[in-house]
């Protein structure tokens, strides 16, 4: 009878009672997020997961998501939340296996958006094999928080044998980009600022721990692994070559750019190497095992684009330079603040 | 699938032509100087520095607008931005510049209602939605954005959005290379000049500053084959000694421009004088409104009581746009002055020289 009550009167919004732990709480958590979320261990309904621990080491990860806006194309901050953690857990060599949810959400968020959000996690979660265990809602009064922020941790296994780091890359070695350059980021931009541009940009957020498993089940050795993904490639691959204590030189005619993307940058002054991705991997290799683990990438789904984009080198230390398209050289520095649009 | 338009414009092997042609005619030294702040970027962006032969030194000049902007104007911008009930509208490089005190970003992260626009014409929209506030609007830029604005201006006398106005610190762009030419000191050999404003000026534009003082100059794009071809055309100039104004961009840029857009412009402002940063004042080099559409003069509707601060001590902007130094040539360059810890506007702006420098260096 409550429950009825609360879901024709109240406009279809999100309400303070729906985390408040009372009976809209309750509601909001079996009628909405149970179903789709649903496992053994979510199921029980406790205060926290309980699970058997496998033999050897594993990896812990966790990320705050608060993306303007919630939607966006090809995705939103639900499944992106799901992605992200399922990235940074497959980035330590690591089979992800569970993840925790907590949400923070603004009074006033309507009904569907939450279901939206929801629906997509759950699927995000089911692409990626990984479940969602464990979990928290709150509700902030209206302006505490901007719509939704999600929070998502997650643990995973690391595969037998596999060693990678930020500071192991070699001099000789090959780094590989996984697919395009920056659709995440100017996806975004074009979403945030209602600019409309020709063509279909979507964000390329996605899970990438079928491709790091497939990768690193291939036999081939791996240095590096990493989802270059706030800062971009170029800031990646700074970070990288500095804990690394190598030097590093791309070639900009192997860098793989969706057009759009190469004409947003173009028009508004970025240099696509800072803009964001979610669903790209950096993988650093000896040479010699280069053009395998490019084929391995390369059959998986969302590696179809990837290419060799550079190599290691042992000049310049903790530096990254540029051979660009027309035979010149320039240096691929740290991005200092926020990329800004060119005025003139 | 064919060549695309871009690809065109970074063809390998046609710059290696062109490049090779570079080095093969250039003999005596010279200095080119690139005027605008975009061509400053793409030099260094694809690399172009270091294709040229030694002969060839390029000096960034004094087209970058956010560079250019005086401290005092962006005393202003923040001053409006501490008045009550004021939606503040910038392009984003002007956010992080410092005047003598704070700058637009630290105002918004002290609660100032400051946005970040990419058009004139959004910060109309957001004074049409938001009537019970001020909504004032950053305007800088060369004869690129001037029209534009122009155009914003037109369409809020139009609809009576009584609530917006602009700031203008527009700058025009041939009165600063014949300040340039008049300077002591100033030694150019050619000039770069900027595709993109030249669309409105249209070469005919630059033809008193050229007549005055026999400058090589050549209009390209902002390419690296466009650019490349500019230099080689200042290189064949200068090794006959024959100086002309040339067009390397007749794609885009017609001998009188685009006298549309010019007739836009000047039906809303006139020009006066404006200080430019690190150069000082320039005679006629500003826009401002004109008497009947000051009324969207943020500058007067506002009680801003602004004072004269020095610019701050080591820094060589000025020098810089004028081509007498380079970056590396200030003693606070990468020591005091970074892009996370700016001292100057060339190093806050995405296209200034020292952020440049800094960036690809
Ligand atoms: S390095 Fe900094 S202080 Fe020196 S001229 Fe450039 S902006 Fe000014």
């Amino acid at each position: 009878m409550n429950g009825n009550k609360m879901n024709t009167e109240n406009n279809n919004t999100i309400l303070l009672d729906h985390g408040a732990g009372g009976k809209a709480s309750h509601a909001l958590f079996s009628k909405m997020i149970l179903p789709l979320f649903s496992n053994d261990y979510l199921d029980r309904e406790d205060d926290g997961a309980v699970y058997q621990v496998p033999a050897g080491r594993m990896a812990f990860s966790t990320d705050s998501y608060v993306v303007d806006p919630i939607f966006f194309n090809g995705g939103n901050i639900g499944d992106l939340a799901v992605n992200g953690t399922v990235n940074d857990i497959s980035m330590c060599g690591a089979n992800p296996l569970y993840i925790s949810v907590g949400l923070i959400v603004e009074e006033g968020l309507p009904i569907k958006d939450f279901q939206k959000i929801i629906k997509s996690m759950a699927t995000a979660a089911k692409r990626a094999g990984v479940k969602i265990v464990t979990g928290d809602t709150k509700v902030v009064p209206r302006g505490k928080a901007d719509k939704i922020f999600i929070n998502t941790s997650g643990v995973g296994t690391i595969f037998n044998g596999v060693n990678v780091s930020g500071s192991r890359a070699l001099p000789g070695d090959k780094i590989i980009l996984s697919g395009t350059m920056g659709d995440h980021g100017i996806a975004i931009l074009t979403a945030r600022e209602g600019l409309m541009f020709d063509g279909d940009l979507k964000t390329d957020s996605a899970p990438l721990n079928h491709m790091v498993k497939a990768i690193l089940s291939s036999g081939c050795e791996v240095h590096v692994l990493r989802d270059p993904t706030r800062g971009g490639v170029g800031t990646t691959l700074n970070e990288i070559a500095s804990r690394s204590g190598v030097g590093m030189t791309l070639f900009e005619r192997d860098l793989p750019i969706k057009k759009q993307v190469s004409g947003v940058c173009e028009l508004l002054g970025f240099d696509p190497l800072y803009i964001a991705n979610e669903g790209k991997l950096l993988a650093i290799v000896p040479e010699k095992q280069a053009s395998r683990v490019l084929d391995v990438i390369r059959a998986d789904a969302f590696g179809k684009n990837a290419a060799i984009i550079g190599e290691v080198t042992d000049q310049h230390p903790g530096k990254v330079f540029m051979e660009t398209a027309i035979g010149g050289q320039r240096l691929v520095d740290m991005l200092t603040g926020e990329q800004l649009p060119r005025i003139c | 699938m064919g060549v695309t338009y871009l690809e065109k414009f970074r063809d390998p092997s046609l710059a290696k032509n062109l490049v090779a042609a570079i080095h093969k005619e250039s003999r005596s030294p010279i200095r080119l100087m690139e005027v605008c702040g975009t061509h400053t970027m793409a030099i260094f962006r694809h690399g172009i520095r270091n294709l040229l032969p030694e002969t060839i030194t390029l000096l960034s000049g004094p087209g970058c607008p956010v560079c250019v902007t005086a401290q005092k104007d962006i005393d202003a911008f923040v001053a409006i931005s501490r008045q009550p009930d004021v939606i503040v509208t910038t392009f984003g490089d002007l956010m992080r510049v410092p005047g003598s005190g704070t700058t637009l970003a630290g105002q918004k992260g002290a609660g100032a209602d400051v946005r970040m626009v990419y058009s004139v014409f959004d910060a109309v929209t957001i004074a049409r939605q938001n009537p019970d506030k001020q909504v004032v609007f950053c305007a800088v830029g060369f004869e690129t954005t001037i029209p534009t604005i122009a155009a914003a201006v037109l369409m809020a006398a139009d609809q009576g959005v009584t609530n917006f106005s602009i700031y203008a610190a527009n700058k025009l762009t041939p009165p600063a290379l014949t300040a340039l030419m008049t300077t002591q000191g100033v030694s150019i050999d050619g000039f770069i000049l900027p595709g993109h404003v030249s669309v409105i000026t249209g070469v005919d534009g630059y033809r008193s500053v050229f007549d005055a003082h026999k400058v090589p100059s050549v209009i390209t794009g902002f390419e690296p084959i466009d650019i490349l071809h500019a230099v080689l055309m200042l290189v064949r100039q200068n090794e006959s000694g024959v100086p002309a104004l040339e067009n390397a961009y007749a794609r885009a840029v017609k001998p009188s421009g685009n006298p549309k857009a010019r007739a836009v412009m000047h039906q809303v402002f006139t020009a006066g004088d404006a200080v430019w940063r690190g150069i000082g004042l320039i005679k006629n080099s500003g826009m401002k409104l004109k008497p009947e559409f000051r009324v969207f003069d943020a500058g007067t509707r506002f009680d801003l009581n602004l004072m004269d601060v020095p610019e701050p001590k080591g820094c060589a902007c000025g020098e810089i746009l004028m081509g007498l130094k380079t970056p590396v040539a200030c003693a606070l360059y990468k020591k005091a002055c970074t892009p996370m810890t700016p001292v100057g506007p060339c190093m806050v702006s995405s296209e200034g020289a020292c952020a440049a420098y800094y960036n690809y260096g």
